[in-house]
């Protein structure tokens, strides 16, 4: 199968059932979308698809071929990181940081969608992304905080 | 109780139970011909930065920049052994020797420069490591690792910083970890991918105490990439080339069980009343004279508090990762204690602790005795049928929830005597609970699946720690506040239906929510406002300070905040010897329990990094809040029923309040531990906010919409 993820095109070896997350963390090294629970509900191992966020535990690859996916390493371009990465640095938003790469990614296709949005919007949008460590508010923040930058 | 008396941090280094147990420099510290200073803390990071408040104190006793501090991951080849990562002590312990050690390595460093130039140690001056003398001759630690060995012993004496000279310690330095963990690098001990890795799943029993009577491997092993089916006892795992396998080999596996099964749990519905009816220990931790004599008032108040069993629910699986080269065994693993799993493995598994080595490698958030080191284990197991390689094992969501150690159920009751002016003449307070310590490591409890294999150890029913190390069950059930005659004991159940451990702040969770609750009804009683009355029975000056800069932040008295809105109130001192933390919560019950505000006023002593203590105290508080909000492990007659994330629901978003947290800067104290310290004092401050808003003292957790509607009379 031909996947094109993060801009680039990979050919992968694998049956076609198989979760599109342990392609990426297993076939193509890509560890930064995680396992959380293997049905959906929370997060952690979201990704893009076609700029639109989905649980990549659940999703078999098959069904994203010939689409664009996009992981976490893929928000960087250029060599430059992508503005949440930044204001996550800034608001040190997080505590274990295991969530982390699932909210980064959600995160970002919400400000494209709806680049003005508001906090409670936010927190709507991450309501399927859950944090055990209480960084919630942190998160929230840097996530505003990207949005005033970018405007 | 009396106020525990504090002292102003010595700026001479006093020994450290660290320090006694690792007594040579070497052992925390290198210094490198390159410039770098690698450091080995016996202190494991969990999700709480613990490594950058290390390497600030590092930074600052040596005069060196931050960047310069490597810190190592804690192995069992060459770190200290500061046993666990545990009680909100890291910096306590691990901090005090770091400054010791660091204190004498400075010391050793300026008079070998000294000497060299036949001038006074006081003379010099140190910048980035850069030893400079009055007449401009420059050195450097880095030059001058030729000729100073670190292989020596450590010696009292050196004087450290005084905090006011602190150029580091006291900011908010970002988090050594976080770069990796916004680009998604690896991390993790998820991410390892040694050459020639396996993936590894175990088959954990449908039930408690389940028998393996047979099983049909066939299905698994036609499942592609089956390398091996590991059986011993009722321990089943199995072993494969890609991951996507491993489940599948998994799931067939499972279906081709005949498992021996038979009811062993309480009925929960009435686990409060299991709680109290199970054979117990009683330990008494407080008697002020309370037993003797008549209950001596007029009235009394009596009320039973309840919490139900907690998952630590960390966001992810637990995992473990082991290769067996010949007789030697290598374990990667996210325990909270790299030597007492290396003890426990090796005695296990049969050899000698020196031929196994177990590194730490960072997992998710931890609070606590999670199954990290059960998956350690596992891996173990199955990494013998294939030795030489690698095999990672990582939980299912499903057993993480349901087989992982679990925070034990409770039940407090506080009865108070009162005189003819409602005040306190006897208080005597009693905890039900499972032990809060069955961590791994001789003589205590085995691993999970040393107890499930053909030569299975029992597991003894989990116990509590001393006092002295701040109790288990009766953790801060000894109040803070000066009540005349008090009796305090636990009760410790002496069998075990569910394995139970330490989860963050063990029993301070509920003792705190029980000892405000009661008192913010004594003081309802009383007709006094809860704030004024706290403070006529706290003679404690930093809580009285806690109190007081919470309430006053929070608007604590003033303003009409509507119908069906309450503050309510909660303070502790964590352990009766660590920080102080109070906080105010504003919650608005409708159809439920609304937390709209938290406000937290917490003294830690000196604050090493500030933002660090307050993203601690800010988790610790929305930890807490979903808690006792929402969380209860399910259970049947033969095993835990919440195993995903829909049958044992956590605080979302949508949910989560404002957090202010005011940081009560005292650096003239030494520091306190900030991860546990606003449990408590949440809980507490919500409960009695409802009570605010309701009128309805709920006293059975979680604060569910049915749990509320029950208390009604």
């Amino acid at each position: 199968m031909t996947l094109v993820v993060n801009g680039s095109r990979h050919e992968v070896e694998c049956d076609p059932d198989t979760p599109l997350l342990y392609v990426l963390r297993n076939d193509l090294g890509l560890v930064g979308a995680k396992f959380g629970c293997g049905l959906g509900l929370c997060g952690a191992c979201n990704v893009l698809v076609d700029g639109h966020p989905v649980h990549s535990c659940d999703t078999p690859v098959w069904s994203v071929e010939g689409k664009e996916v996009t992981t976490v390493e893929g928000l960087v371009t250029d060599g430059r990181p992508h503005r949440l990465q930044e204001t996550f640095a800034e608001q040190q938003a997080l505590q274990c940081g295991y969530c982390t790469a699932g909210m980064l990614v959600t995160c970002a296709a919400l400000l494209e969608r709806e680049p003005g949005v508001e906090e409670a919007g936010i927190r709507r949008a991450l309501d399927g992304n859950l944090c055990r460590c209480g960084a919630h508010n942190r998160i929230v923040r840097a996530v505003l905080d990207a949005r005033t930058n970018e405007s | 109780m009396t106020p525990t008396p504090t002292t102003p941090t010595p700026t001479t280094p006093t020994p450290t139970p660290s320090l006694e147990a690792n007594p040579r420099l070497g052992q925390w510290m290198t210094i490198e011909p390159d410039g770098r200073v690698v450091v080995r803390s016996g202190k494991v990071e969990l999700g709480q930065g613990v490594l950058t408040a290390l390497a600030q104190i590092v930074a600052e006793e040596l005069d060196v920049d931050p960047a310069r501090v490597v810190m190592v991951a804690t192995g069992t080849d060459g770190s200290p052994d500061e046993s666990y990562t545990a009680g909100s002590l890291s910096v306590q312990h691990s901090g005090s020797a770091l400054r010791a050690v660091c204190a004498q390595v400075r010391v050793l460093h300026l008079a070998e420069a000294a000497a060299g130039w036949g001038v006074t140690p006081d003379a010099l001056e140190v910048v980035d490591g850069t030893i400079t003398a009055p007449d401009g001759r420059r050195t450097s630690y880095w030059e001058q690792v030729r000729v100073l060995s670190l292989d020596r012993e450590v010696a009292p004496g050196a004087r450290a910083k005084r905090p006011g000279a602190y150029q580091v310690v006291g900011r908010s330095m970002p988090r050594l970890d976080l770069p990796d963990k916004v680009a998604g690098r690896p991390r993790f001990i998820h991410d390892l991918r040694p050459a020639g890795m396996l993936h590894g799943r175990v088959v954990r029993p449908p039930s408690r105490g389940a028998i393996l009577a047979s099983v049909d491997e066939a299905a698994a092993r036609r499942v592609p990439g089956v390398v091996a089916v590991v059986r011993d006892g009722s321990f089943l795992g199995v072993v494969a080339e890609r991951e996507e396998n491993v489940l599948r080999a998994l799931a067939a596996l499972r279906s081709g069980c005949v498992w021996k099964e038979e009811d062993s749990l309480p009925v929960e519905r009435d686990l409060a009343g299991f709680l109290v009816s199970a054979p117990t220990q009683e330990t008494v931790l407080s008697d002020t004279g309370a037993t003797a004599g008549s209950p001596g008032g007029s009235r009394s108040v009596r009320a039973r508090f309840f919490r139900p069993f907690l998952a630590h629910a960390s966001l992810a699986p637990s995992c473990g990762l082991a290769v067996w080269e010949g007789d030697r065994l290598a374990v990667w693993s996210h325990s909270q204690g790299v030597y007492r799993l290396r003890a426990s493995i090796s005695r296990s598994i049969g050899l000698d602790p020196e031929q196994v080595v177990v590194q730490h490698v960072e997992g998710a958030g931890c609070y606590g005795h999670n199954a990290a080191d059960d998956a350690a284990f596992d891996a173990v197991l199955l990494a013998r049928a294939v030795p030489g390689r690698p095999v990672q094992v990582v939980w299912t969501r499903e057993d993480e929830l349901s087989w992982g150690p679990l925070g034990p159920a409770m039940v407090v009751d506080i009865e108070a005597d009162l005189d003819e002016a409602g005040r306190v003449q006897r208080w005597v307070h009693d905890v039900w609970s499972n032990g809060h310590a069955s961590r791994p490591g001789p003589p205590s409890s085995p691993l999970l699946a040393a107890t499930q294999v053909e030569a299975a150890e029992t597991a003894m029913p989990a116990g509590d720690p001393p006092l002295q190390n701040g109790g288990g069950s009766g953790r801060n059930a000894i109040p803070l506040y000066d009540f005349p005659r008090q009796l305090v004991r636990t009760h410790r159940l002496t069998t075990m239906p569910l394995r139970t451990s330490a989860l963050r702040a063990l029993g301070a969770h509920l003792n705190v929510y029980a000892i405000e609750s009661v008192v913010d009804q004594l003081a309802v009683l009383a007709g006094v406002d809860p704030v004024e009355y706290r403070l006529r029975l706290l003679t404690d000056e930093r809580a009285r300070a806690v109190l007081c800069a919470a309430a006053e932040r929070a608007g604590w008295g003033s303003g009409d905040r509507g119908p069906d809105v309450g503050l309510g109130i909660g303070l502790a001192r964590y352990k009766n010897r660590g920080a102080w933390c109070a906080v105010v919560a504003e919650v608005e019950a409708e159809a439920s329990v609304r937390v709209r505000r938290l406000t937290v006023a917490v003294d830690v002593g000196l604050v090493v990094n500030p933002d660090g203590v307050v993203n601690q105290i800010e988790g610790g508080a929305l930890q807490a809040l979903s808690w006792t909000t929402k969380e209860q492990v399910r259970f049947d007659t033969r095993t835990v029923t919440s195993r995903t994330w829909e049958d044992y629901p956590i605080l979302t978003f949508s949910e989560v309040p404002p957090v202010d947290v005011v940081l009560l800067d005292r650096p003239e104290y030494p520091s306190l531990g900030a991860g546990e310290a606003s449990i408590g004092p949440t809980a507490a401050a919500v409960g009695n906010a409802l009570f605010a808003a309701t009128g309805l003292r709920v006293r059975t957790l979680p604060l569910t919409p049915a749990n509320v509607v029950a208390a009604m009379d």
